[in-house]
This record gives C-alpha cells, sequence and structure tokens, in this order.
C-alpha cells in the first residue's frame, strides 16, 4: 500500500509529477470535478487543526468525493480508551482514504499498519507534516516558475518547526541550493538535519540571528511563528517571539521578486502591512494547498487501485 | 553451583562493569530455570574490572540484542567442560521490543499492544532509532 507519512515517502520525480497534476487542476477545474465521484475520504483529526482539516475536506468536494470525520479526540472514541489500531481497523471499512492528524509523533506508522486503505500523514506532533512540505514546493514553484537555484532563508523557530525541517530535505534533493538559516540561539535547527543532510549533501548554509542583515541577498523567505506551546516558560516565549517580526522597513532592502512563505496561521511575526505587498505568497500558498491535497488524494487512490 | 566451571552453556564475557544486572534482564535470563551467576567487578588485565554472566545450561538465547549494548562482550559457548565456540553478538538490524523509546512524544508511549521498534541506524556507532518517531534510542 502507497502512504504518505514522510516526504521520504515521495521520489523527486513523484514530487515534480504532483506538481505537474496540481498545475493542471488550478489551470482546469472542472476536469477534476467527478473524478473522485463514490469515493470517500475519512478525516481523522485527533488534534484539531481546522485549517488543514478543511483544506483536505475541500480538496476531496472539488473532486466529486465525500467527507466524513472528527475534529478532535473528545469527539473520537480514544476518550473512551479504543487504540489508534482499532480505530483505523473500523474507519478503514467505512472510507477510502484517510487524512490522519495525531498528536503523537509516528502514529501514522501505526495507522498505515492497521489501515486497508491508504493513509495521508496531516501531521503528527512535532514529526512530520509531508502535505505542508508539498505544498510549499508548488507555491514556489508556481511563484518562481523552478525549484532549483536559490538562496533560501528560512526564519523563526527552526529548532521545533518540522515545516522548515521536511523544507530543508525537500529543497536538497534539487541543484543549487543554499540556505540562510535565521533564528535566535536558542531555538537553531538541529544538529542531526545539519549531519545529515547539509553536510552530507555539502550544501551550502550559514547561521544568523539576524534578518535584517540578510534579506537582501534571499530569494525565498520562509517565516516561521515561534510557537507558545513549544516553551516551558512564559517568559523566555516572551522574549523571543517579536524578535524576528517582518514589517515593510525589513522589506525595503529585500530583492524585488522575493518570495514570501509562512505556513500559517501567524501571529505576528508578519505584520499585516506587507499583506498587499505582491511578494507575500502566504496567502496564495494556502490555496495552493488544496490542490495539492487534491493530487496527493488522486495519486494515492490511483497507486492502489493497481 | 561451582560458578568457576560450567558442564554445558555459556559464559558471557568481558561485560563493562556494572552492565551484568542490564543484560541479565534484556536476556529476560529471570525467565530460565537453571543456574545463573553473575559476576560482578572481576578483575580483568584488559578493561580493569568487568562483569561475567554464566548460565549452566544451553537454552536457545538470541545473544544479537548484546549488539546494541556493546559489540565487544565475548560469548563463550561450553560443551561438556571445553570452550567450543566463541564469538561476538552481531548488531542487529531490527530490536524488536528490546529498548523502549524514551520519546513521551511517540505514540509508543500511548498506544497499547504495540511493539517497540528500533531500526539500526549507523553500523559504526551502533546508534538506533525508534521506527516511529525517529528519535535516537
Ligand atoms: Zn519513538
Amino acid at each position: 500500500m502507497k502512504n504518505l507519512i514522510g516526504i521520504e515517502d515521495f521520489s523527486k520525480e513523484e514530487i515534480n509529477e504532483l506538481i505537474k497534476v496540481s498545475k493542471d487542476i488550478i489551470s482546469n477545474k472542472e476536469k477534476y470535478l467527478e473524478k473522485c465521484k463514490g469515493k470517500i475520504l475519512a478525516t481523522l483529526f485527533f488534534e484539531p487543526s481546522t485549517r488543514t482539516r478543511l483544506s483536505f475536506e475541500s480538496a476531496m468536494l472539488s473532486l466529486g468525493g465525500s467527507v466524513l470525520g472528527f475534529s478532535s479526540a473528545d469527539s473520537s472514541s480514544t476518550q473512551k480508551g479504543e487504540t489508534l489500531a482499532d480505530t483505523i481497523k473500523v474507519v478503514s471499512g467505512y472510507s477510502d482514504i484517510i487524512a490522519m492528524r495525531h498528536p503523537k509523533e509516528g502514529a501514522p506508522i501505526v495507522a498505515a499498519n492497521n489501515s486497508s486503505v491508504p493513509i495521508i500523514n496531516a501531521g503528527d506532533g512535532g514529526h512530520n507534516h509531508p502535505t505542508q512540505t508539498l505544498l510549499d514546493l508548488l507555491t514556489i514553484y508556481q511563484e518562481k516558475g523552478r525549484l532549483d537555484n536559490y538562496t533560501v532563508g528560512l526564519c523563526g523557530d527552526l529548532k521545533f518547526g518540522r515545516t522548515v525541517h521536511s523544507l530543508i530535505v525537500a529543497l536538497s534533493r534539487y541543484e543549487n541550493i543554499k540556505f540562510v538559516l535565521i533564528s535566535p540561539n536558542e531555538l537553531k535547527i538541529p544538529e542531526y538535519l545539519k549531519q545529515d543532510i547539509l553536510d552530507k549533501k555539502n550544501i551550502e548554509y550559514i547561521e544568523t540571528e539576524n534578518l535584517e542583515e540578510c534579506i537582501n541577498k534571499l530569494d525565498i523567505l520562509y517565516m516561521t511563528r515561534v510557537q507558545k506551546e513549544r516553551f516551558l516558560n512564559e517568559e523566555e516565549y516572551v522574549r523571543l517571539k517579536d524578535v524576528y517580526i517582518l514589517d515593510k522597513q525589513k522589506l525595503e532592502k529585500a530583492k524585488e521578486d522575493l518570495c514570501i512563505l509562512h505556513p500559517l496561521p501567524r501571529v505576528n511575526e508578519i505584520s499585516t502591512e506587507i499583506d498587499d505587498d505582491p511578494r507575500a505568497a502566504y496567502f496564495r500558498q494556502a490555496e495552493y494547498g488544496k490542490y495539492m491535497r487534491m493530487a496527493i488524494i488522486l495519486k494515492l487512490l490511483k497507486e492502489n487501485e493497481k | 553451583m561451582n560458578i568457576d566451571s560450567i558442564k554445558n552453556g555459556y559464559v558471557i564475557d568481558h561485560i563493562s562493569a556494572g552492565q551484568a544486572m542490564k543484560i541479565y534482564e534484556y536476556l529476560k535470563l529471570g525467565e530460565l530455570d537453571c543456574q545463573v551467576a553473575i559476576i560482578k567487578n572481576a578483575r580483568s588485565t584488559k578493561m580493569g574490572k568487568k562483569d561475567i554472566i554464566k548460565i549452566d545450561k544451553k537454552v536457545d538465547i538470541d545473544f544479537d540484542v548484546l549488539g546494541y549494548i556493546d559489540p565487544n562482550i565475548t560469548i563463550n559457548v561450553i560443551e561438556n567442560d571445553k570452550k567450543v565456540d566463541k564469538f561476538h553478538p552481531e548488531l542487529k538490524e531490527e530490536l524488536v521490543d528490546i529498548v523502549k523509546c524514551k520519546n513521551p512524544r511517540c505514540i509508543t508511549s500511548v498506544e497499547r499492544g504495540l511493539k517497540h521498534i528500533c531500526i539500526l541506524k549507523d553500523k559504526k556507532t551502533a546508534k538506533y532509532r525508534c521506527k516511529y518517531c525517529d528519535s535516537e534510542v
């Protein structure tokens, strides 16, 4: 069974294919209206994430399919003590494909081992969130027309930000990518990512604490929020949350064709005053997410028909 | 039991001092009905101090799990008072229910009946990672 648990489940060729299909969906929406007629997507959200869930549901509905599911653990049978394995065995009998968000890392592997239908990981704790990475790639492709030869700035919480980690993994497969890692000292990217990915593949990168000083070099700027729940104490959070705010003044120094991404929701790391700037791609990014998820659903359903 | 000699069984030698109890547990030696001797802090010219475990029966034991703890351990196989074989534990590709993932955010910490599975990631350093959450164990 082909599933999407982590970004490494798809080869570079498969990712390129997904981007191609997403682009085709964007320009020929009516062609896809009935592609999943009679199919059911189950959205099992053991942890609330309205945005991601709605994106999946909108994707399936736009393919002519139906959706069912739950949006938090309290409304699921987990509350009554049911194991994930049992929940999945039951739900895979009611659906053709499952998108699951779970607070525990590795939960999608347990799901895949117990499912008779494909599993899409819609986020497992701080571990993986592959559909986010794929939609990030689609956004870069849509906005800039290619995926290679960039200086990519990643800014904010690089320690716990899983979207940043898998974006680094995904982009490092493409030619001539340089990274500028912008974060407070406390929130630098983990050592293993430097060793296993950046150093291993001889990818050029610099680490800096100052967004303003390096913004002029960037082709892509990926902003992330500093999540409150990652901090052990309130003081640390308050001290760090406002350090990396992108505003009009900082943006003045940036390239004309910079592409600004953010996985959303934002707190205040991007000032609303730049929302109308053509370089701000984050709301378009959210919309591309739906098309990428349509392409993923189509791919997994097709692969598992064989 | 004479701890100096065993007729048929195993002598697990060159255990780093202090590790014997851990190995006793990993190999589930408590479940055996034969005699098992643990010698702690034995003198060793090579290691200074070492632990030794003697098992007084040829039972079926999966010694390869020891590769995870210390690949330098030696296992001597004894038959009719004689050492007939000697080997070091190999590093298994997969450890099932041997080590528990300690990551509190891992699915293994909540899901009942789920086996703890660790995958060998680096032979040189004998590093294992949890199959589920990828954290090092
Ligand atoms: Zn784990």
